[in-house]
């Protein structure tokens, strides 16, 4: 068993609530910090190593110590809980089941940066976790966690969860806090970024939902001790979602020592392939991120095994590596067809587009008609290098990384799986009938590729 | 700017310039002027916020700046970045950059209708100067092209969303030109779309201003609408003395006739000062003006074809920069089948007519009217 920091006891009957979650050890972290200074807090979080856990994986000790303290200006944190990246879950899991290490972590974040009025945006759909949400801060409240000079400190505090309605793009975390003053979630140009000017002008942190959570057990054993989970720059203990054609679907904590392999094979996990299948591809990180086949998904290109963290799983950079981004954990079997599934996330990223700059606004759309074709036996073989064309056109040059979330899977679909696009151009008939299969996907790597 | 005021030192292509700090790129590179200026189709320097989603002005920065060299990673918008002492900017001498707006251009152009035909605001509209001189010929794009019902936003303003490029100018100008906003974005991605709230009408002194600010077709003027081809007439400015604005505009006649009233533009398509309602909408004879004479037009546009006097060559500097003429540049007088070089615009009175072009004699000297050929 690895280590558990979050999900120490989420199977503990009630821990959604506050008497559970305080008997369970729950607050000793907020106990503490409110008795230290919040410049060590801040510090604490930058030995740990932590790293954002909402996909870009930046250094949250080091995001934080970029917050500007102008006199006598309010700041604020606010907690990204849009999780609407397709394979992500983990933060609806956290949310659900053990709200209150969210409200906790959120109480010690804002009292080691100094706001007074904290958000949690959430995710529209997630009506349900609202109201969870906002009983645990009833209860916080109540047990004068929250509210004016908690516990005597002096220190005030609220947090109030506001409600998405539905669009992907407020997740980013700009567009969030357009969204989150009233207006249209289009994202910002940056500079000026959040630090300086982010909610109402104000200095802001945005961070994800595990990020905030994280602090407790930072808190709790220390950054120090926290930095010893785990490897090189990939501390502590990561949340995962796993899904598709796996055994046991659902979210895992992991110490990022593991091998991709001994994730998806062993019983502690994903309990392996679903029905005896063979294992053709996976998007480790949500599908934003480049899709790997299965040889190179389970070691790099150099042949070493590839572990589950930030620094391995992109060994290669894109060419052969990907990211581990959201810890959304797409796993498919030799059943499962990658131009099917390349249009799929084309559309959802053609309907999500915000619209403001050009390349996304269009450039999306125009990949996902032509992936229709290709899926339906329509495409030409020219299709595959407009396809290329496209994506590189849109990728970097956008407002946001929406842009380029839905220019790498293209890009990685077709860079390793061409074969199997070629395939549903030349046999329109047959691909309408059966799919690809596993071709050598699922070999070993021979030669190590020069990267 | 005062004497001891700090400046900064940037390069764009080869030509190094002094600004004051807080300078965008863009603003760097319109201070050197003519054709190293990166295209911009969505910044506005009279409207604030604007700039930064079109990517036209996109450029490479190849050195961050003295105490930093570093390059920077992408492609930047350079409306809306401001320069370091020390940076140097690749436009036009960047490859990637070259490639990068030939694919904005190409996106721009996905949803276009194209109907340039019928379109008001051909032959001043900055999408098709933007592909002729950056876009590629044809089009790799098979699919249908989106389409939108044609809307009239209140009794001057047309909407024809097909052609909008989404720059978002009209709604910073509504929004920062009038006291109540009731137009702007709906929906999103490829199917958001310019809007009013509920159809309402557009009711406002200033916002006849949308349509000068909007770089195409998708808002154009409802009593100019179909009334006349902007090359067919003869921009003057003129003036009023008006109790709402400064009364400064632009007078697009044909003899004695006043086809449309429009702001006066700057040689990089900006309204010098925004005009009321009034003056656009309803002072449509020259007895309500004073006019002041021709404007100056730039010998690149097409305008310029049945004007006569007056018109701006764009100084040229590309030629430096990348040692080859740029397309966009060229004086329609010397290229056009109609125009011919020999004859000289200048010297005819009134509008030119095909006789002017097609007879051989007397138009030489250009003083004779084509009526005097016949
Ligand atoms: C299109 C887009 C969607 C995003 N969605 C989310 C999201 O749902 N949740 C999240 O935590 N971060 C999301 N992010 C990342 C945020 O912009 C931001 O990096 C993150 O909230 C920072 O928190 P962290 O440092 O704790 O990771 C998204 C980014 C983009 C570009
Ligand atoms: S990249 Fe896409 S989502 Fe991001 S600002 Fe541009 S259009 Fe909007
Ligand atoms: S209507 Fe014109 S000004 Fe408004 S966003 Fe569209 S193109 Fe820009
Ligand atoms: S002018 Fe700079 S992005 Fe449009």
């Amino acid at each position: 068993m690895g280590v558990k920091l979050l999900l120490e006891h989420d199977h503990v009957e009630g821990i959604r609530y506050y008497d559970t979650y305080r008997k369970n050890g729950g607050y000793r972290a907020a106990e503490k910090a409110l008795k230290m200074a919040p410049a060590d807090i801040v510090e604490e979080v930058k030995k740990s190593g932590l790293r954002g856990r909402g996909g870009a994986g930046f250094p949250t000790g080091l995001k934080w110590s970029f917050l500007a303290k102008p006199e006598g200006v309010p700041r604020h944190i606010v907690c990204n809980a849009d999780e609407s990246e397709p394979g992500t879950f983990k933060d609806r899991y956290l949310m659900e089941f053990i709200p209150h290490l969210l409200i906790e972590g959120l109480l010690v974040s804002s009292f080691a940066l100094g706001s007074n009025a904290t958000y949690i945006y959430i995710r529209g759909e997630y009506a349900w976790i609202v109201d969870i949400l906002n009983q645990a801060i009833a209860e916080a409240k109540n047990n004068g966690w929250l509210g004016k000079n908690i516990k005597g400190t002096g220190f005030d505090c609220e947090i109030y969860v506001h409600r998405g309605a539905g669009a992907y793009i407020c997740g980013e975390e700009t567009a969030l806090l357009e969204s989150l003053e009233g207006k249209r979630g289009n994202p910002r140009l940056k500079p000026p970024f959040p630090a300086v000017q982010g909610v109402w002008m104000r200095p802001t942190v945005v961070n994800n939902v595990e990020t905030i959570a994280s602090v407790v057990p930072i808190i709790n054993i220390g950054g120090d001790e926290y930095a010893k989970i785990g490897i090189g720059k990939s501390t502590g203990t990561k949340l995962m979602s796993a899904c598709g054609n796996i055994n046991k679907p659902g979210v895992y904590e992991i110490d990022m020592t593991i091998s991709v392999e001994e994730f998806i094979f062993s019983d502690e996990y994903c309990g392996g392939i679903k029905n005896g299948k063979k294992l053709k591809a996976c998007i480790p990180g949500g599908s934003s991120v480049p899709i790997l086949p299965a040889n190179l998904l389970l070691k790099t290109a150099k042949g070493e095994t590839r572990l589950m963290n930030y620094e391995s799983m992109s060994d290669g950079g894109f060419v052969s590596g990907s990211m581990i981004g959201s810890g959304g954990f797409e796993v498919f079997d030799e059943d499962q067809c990658i131009v099917r599934h390349t249009m799929t996330l084309a559309r959802f990223y053609n309907h999500e587009s915000c619209g403001q700059c050009s390349p996304c606004r269009e450039g999306t759309g125009w990949m996902y008609k032509i992936l229709k074709n290709l899926e339906y036996g329509k495409g030409k073989m020219s299709d595959i290098d407009l396809l290329w064309d496209i994506q590189r056109k849109i990728e970097g040059n956008t407002i946001c990384p929406l842009g380029d979330a839905a220019a790498w899977p293209v890009a990685a679909a077709i860079r390793h799986f061409r074969d199997e696009f070629e395939w549903h151009i030349k046999n329109p008939e047959e691909s309408q009938k059966r799919n690809f299969g596993l071709a050598h996907y699922a070999d070993p790597i021979h030669v190590a590729a020069s990267v | 700017m005062s004497e001891g005021t700090p400046k900064f030192k940037v390069t764009v292509d080869n030509i190094t310039i002094e600004v004051p700090p807080g300078t965008t790129i863009l603003n760097a590179a319109r201070m050197i002027g003519g054709d190293v200026c990166p295209p911009a189709m969505c910044y506005y320097s009279k409207l604030k916020d604007s700039g930064g989603k079109c990517r036209t002005c996109l450029v490479e920065v190849s050195k961050g700046s003295e105490k930093d060299p570093r390059p920077m990673p992408k492609l930047v918008a350079s409306c809306r970045t401001t320069v370091m002492d020390g940076m140097e900017v690749k436009n036009l001498t960047s490859e990637k950059v070259v490639d990068a707006r030939k694919g904005v251009v190409e996106f721009l152009l996905l949803n276009h209708p194209l109907d340039c035909p019928v379109c008001d605001q051909a032959g001043e509209c900055d999408l098709q100067n933007l592909s002729y001189e950056h876009g590629t010929e044809g089009t790799r794009y098979e699919f249908k092209r989106r389409t939108f019902e044609k809307e009239d936003i209140g009794p001057y303003i047309s909407l024809h969303m097909t052609r909008c490029i989404m720059c978002f100018r009209c709604v910073f100008a509504a929004d920062q030109l009038t006291e109540k906003r009731e137009h702007g974005i709906m929906e999103r991605g490829d199917h958001a779309q310019i809007s009013t709230y509920l159809n309402k009408a557009l009711d406002h002194d200033f916002i006849g201003n949308v349509i000068d600010v909007c770089p195409v077709g998708a808002l154009t003027d409802r009593t100019f609408r179909f009334k006349n081809r902007v090359w067919f007439t003869k921009p003057l400015d003129a003036h009023r003395d008006c109790p709402k604005c400064s009364g400064k505009v632009r007078l697009w006649t044909r003899g004695e006739e006043v086809f449309r009233v429009t702001a006066r533009k700057d040689q990089w398509g900006e309204v010098e000062e925004f005009i009321c309602n009034d003056c656009r909408f309803h002072k449509k004879e020259k007895k309500d003006w004073v006019i002041e004479g021709p404007s100056i037009i730039q010998r690149s546009s097409v305008i310029s074809q049945g004007h006569y006097v007056g018109t701006k060559k764009t100084p040229v500097l590309i030629d430096k920069v990348i040692g080859k003429e740029p397309l966009h540049l060229l004086n329609i007088h010397d290229v056009s089948d109609v125009n011919r070089p020999d004859i000289d615009l200048s010297k005819i009175e009134g509008p030119a007519h095909s006789d002017d072009f097609n007879t051989d004699h007397h138009v030489s000297t250009g003083l004779k009217k084509w009526t005097d050929n016949k």
